[in-house]
């Protein structure tokens, strides 16, 4: 190989490698991109950062509409909890303040830090759920064997597209204890 | 390679490290080999033997398939065959034999004695066995290998306990797998860029060595990418941060557009190439310079470039604004245009030529009628409304398939039919290879044209067990699969044959009719020297860019 062709090569590997590294990095880069981008107005995303907590606010009870609200729960696997809410669905008028309870108890002897994460089906509608007091805004600290009841209230906006006839309420119990900074 | 070093000054430089006196011996002839022809052999074997164990994995789905209910495998183990099936063909079978091609064939159509890093070259060979054993040390571990897909979504490989063995080797085989592709698409780059002949300008060069251009762009650009994705599933899994855990403030959907950021780019990793043999062979059988040499070349970039920004159309349902939908979709569509660009080229240098069909010939067509096909059912999901029903069912496992199997496995084939007499100096048996290809075609539209119904009908994919209204369209899908893959003995032993002598018919250094008008490894002796092109070809074939009339 003369010395001319392999500076050719060794420019041109530098600039390859260069390229390589920098996708590598631009990979992480999404990661501030994406929550960049999603806070633009017209990309709504259910996020649990989004679901804010609300102050209370009045509005016009629609009598004339019903809603049904579902409540699912679900542990992350290795989440040693009990976690239910007290009804599993309700049925209400837009405009209307609810309360419903959610039953925690924690299995195991240690003390625990979990954080629930909600999920609204369909997702649309998370824009329109309105809380006021939730477990879900901050990390929940359990000790050992420790039963918490939980409130949740909430409000659904009588602004709720008229399509809408059933939410979906899904809450994931995460067991953070490891990662939590709260301990 | 001290030898190499010493003998320098002795000899033309146009080799640094050649020895004139051939091939090692021996066994470790094939470790250490630096010959560009060595380790494209390497290659394609190796991309054969994953051919089997990827079909294997296969075979497992469709008899488990066969029938409703639970038969064979718990579904754990069901799983975790779809998503190694998938990781090993892709990774372990296609791109590899698209590598061993580019490694054979693009220093002999270019006039370069060797690849411009040959050192490299072997290393990324064997960081492409260390990749595929790691992953495949995790079939063996507790809880099994990988089963929650080949896109590792993160809610189903960051929660269970079960893949916590397996996960860390799955990822760290990707990123060996990684450092591999990208490793070989510098030295294919800088073999291009650097070591053509003289006479041969980048609009001279053969559409293969144009489409693995484009492709070993590709690679650079999105495989760091998925490195990056899988790296911070590892780091969520076992170093508390939370990219993509919901707990800690994380999103798993931020993870789907990081992953098809890489995964769309990476399907055309796999097609581009296949184009690109395509192009090479039907000229050959049409005997006809290639139609719309030009177009061709920009179609190929268009599609690279058009992959870039399309991602987001393996999420419609994933609950994005409808503003984004629409753009998916219709960026989606636009590659239709290039895509037909090329179907129309292939399909215009047939056009009264003068066609034989011998067997690289018949994998070249049946690959445009059935690629077409399934980029027809691409499109039909690119609509997004559509799309809502077609998603996650087996509509989209039979587009797939159809993009892959008879199109870049077909067009594999094709060229080990097309290239095997050049390499070996021996022709292959015809009438085995055409009962080969007939087995082939049929057996396919078998085994995956009924999987369109299975999944307009709303079977969902990845299931080991399913309702009992699908069981006959997956039973005559699992015939089909059976015979398509002991067809595939025959191609192996074909390969076997040819190289131990084949019909004993000596073949010609051009090896088909006027195949020197179309590229340069014609010219060279059959079987072709270990060394070659020592000195660059004074002129190129430019048949190929002449516009036809």
């Amino acid at each position: 190989m003369t010395d001319e062709l392999s500076k050719k090569h060794t420019k041109l590997v530098r600039i390859l490698v260069l390229v390589a590294v920098a996708m590598f990095g631009f990979g992480y880069a999404l990661v501030p991109i994406y929550d960049v981008l999603c806070e633009w107005k017209w990309i709504e995303r259910d996020r649990p950062d989004d679901i804010k907590q609300v102050s209370e606010a009045t509005y016009k009870v629609d009598m004339a509409r019903e809603i049904t609200v579902e409540f699912i729960t679900t542990l992350n696997e290795s989440t040693p909890m009990e976690f239910h809410p007290e009804v599993k669905q309700i049925k209400v008028h837009p405009g209307e303040y609810h309360t419903v309870n959610f039953y925690a108890e924690n299995k195991a002897n240690k003390v625990m830090v979990s954080r629930a994460i909600a999920s609204f089906s369909p997702a649309l509608t998370s824009s329109y759920f309105e809380k006021t007091q939730c477990f879900c805004f901050s990390e929940q600290t359990f000790q050992p064997k420790e039963i918490k009841i939980m409130p949740m209230r909430f409000v659904i906006n009588p602004d709720l597209p008229a399509s809408y006839k059933t939410i979906t309420l899904s809450y994931t119990f995460f067991d953070n204890t490891e990662k939590s900074v709260n301990k | 390679m001290s030898a190499a070093v010493a003998e320098h000054d002795d000899h033309d430089d146009h080799h640094h490290d050649d020895h004139d006196h051939g091939p090692a011996k021996g066994l470790l002839r094939w470790i250490i080999t630096t010959n560009h022809k060595d380790i494209g052999t390497l290659y394609l074997l190796f991309a054969l033997a994953m051919f089997f164990v990827g079909g294997s994995m296969a075979m497992v789905i469709r008899a488990e398939l066969f029938e409703p209910g639970l038969q064979f495998v718990d579904p754990a183990f069901f799983n975790s065959m779809t998503t190694m099936h998938a990781l090993v063909m892709v990774f372990g079978a296609v791109m590899p034999a698209f590598v061993g091609l580019a490694n054979w064939q693009i220093p002999l159509m270019i006039g370069a004695a060797d690849m411009a890093l040959p050192r490299m070259n072997n290393m990324s060979f064997w960081m492409l066995v260390a990749g595929v054993l790691l992953l495949a040390s995790t079939l063996f571990m507790e809880g099994g290998a990988p089963n929650g897909g080949w896109t590792l979504y993160p809610p189903l490989v960051l929660q269970p306990i079960t893949v916590g063995k397996a996960l860390p080797f799955a990822i760290f085989s990707v990123h060996l797998l990684g450092i591999s592709s990208i490793m070989g698409a510098i030295n294919i780059i800088a073999t291009i860029l650097n070591m053509r002949a003289p006479a041969m300008r980048l609009m001279d060069m053969p559409l293969f060595v144009w489409t693995w251009l484009i492709t070993a762009f590709l690679l650079i650009a999105v495989m760091p990418v998925f490195a990056g994705a899988v790296t911070m599933l590892l780091t969520d899994k076992f170093f508390h941060t939370s990219f993509f855990n919901a707990a800690g403030g994380g999103d798993p959907v931020l993870y789907e557009h990081i992953f098809w950021f890489f995964g769309h780019p990476e399907v055309y990793i796999m097609i581009l190439p296949t184009f690109g043999v395509a192009s090479t062979i039907i000229p050959v059988f049409a005997r006809k310079p290639l139609f719309g040499y030009a177009s061709m070349v920009w179609a190929t970039a268009s599609i690279a470039f058009l992959s870039f920004i399309v991602w987001a159309h393996h999420m419609f349902t994933v609950g994005m604004p409808i503003a984004g939908e629409l753009y998916f979709m219709y960026a989606t569509m636009i590659i239709a245009v290039p895509t037909g660009v090329k179907v129309f080229n292939w399909t215009a240098t047939m056009w009264k030529g003068a066609m034989t069909f011998e067997t690289p010939m018949l994998f070249s067509i049946a690959f445009v009628v059935l690629f077409t096909m399934g980029g027809f059912t691409g499109l039909m999901m690119a609509i997004a409304p559509s799309d809502f029903q077609y998603h996650d069912t087996y509509f989209i496992v039979a587009h797939f398939h159809y993009t892959l199997v008879p199109a870049s496995i077909f067009i594999l084939m094709a060229a080990g039919y097309f290239w095997l007499p050049k390499w070996t100096g021996h022709m292959y048996n015809e009438k085995i290879g055409q009962l080969h290809f007939w087995l082939s075609a049929i057996s396919v539209n078998i085994l995956f044209f009924p999987q369109h119904f299975l999944g307009l009908a709303g079977m969902p994919r990845r299931i080991p067990d399913y309702a009992i209204q699908f069981a006959d369209w997956n039973m005559i899908s699992s015939i089909g699969g059976f015979i398509f893959g002991a067809s595939q003995l025959l191609f192996l032993y074909i390969v076997y044959d040819t190289i131990k002598g084949g019909t004993g018919e000596k073949v010609t250094d051009e090896v088909w009719e006027d195949a020197a008008k179309h590229g340069l490894e014609w010219t060279l002796p059959s079987p072709v020297p270990y060394h070659t092109w020592s000195t660059p070809p004074a002129a190129v074939p430019t048949e190929h860019v002449l516009d036809t009339h």
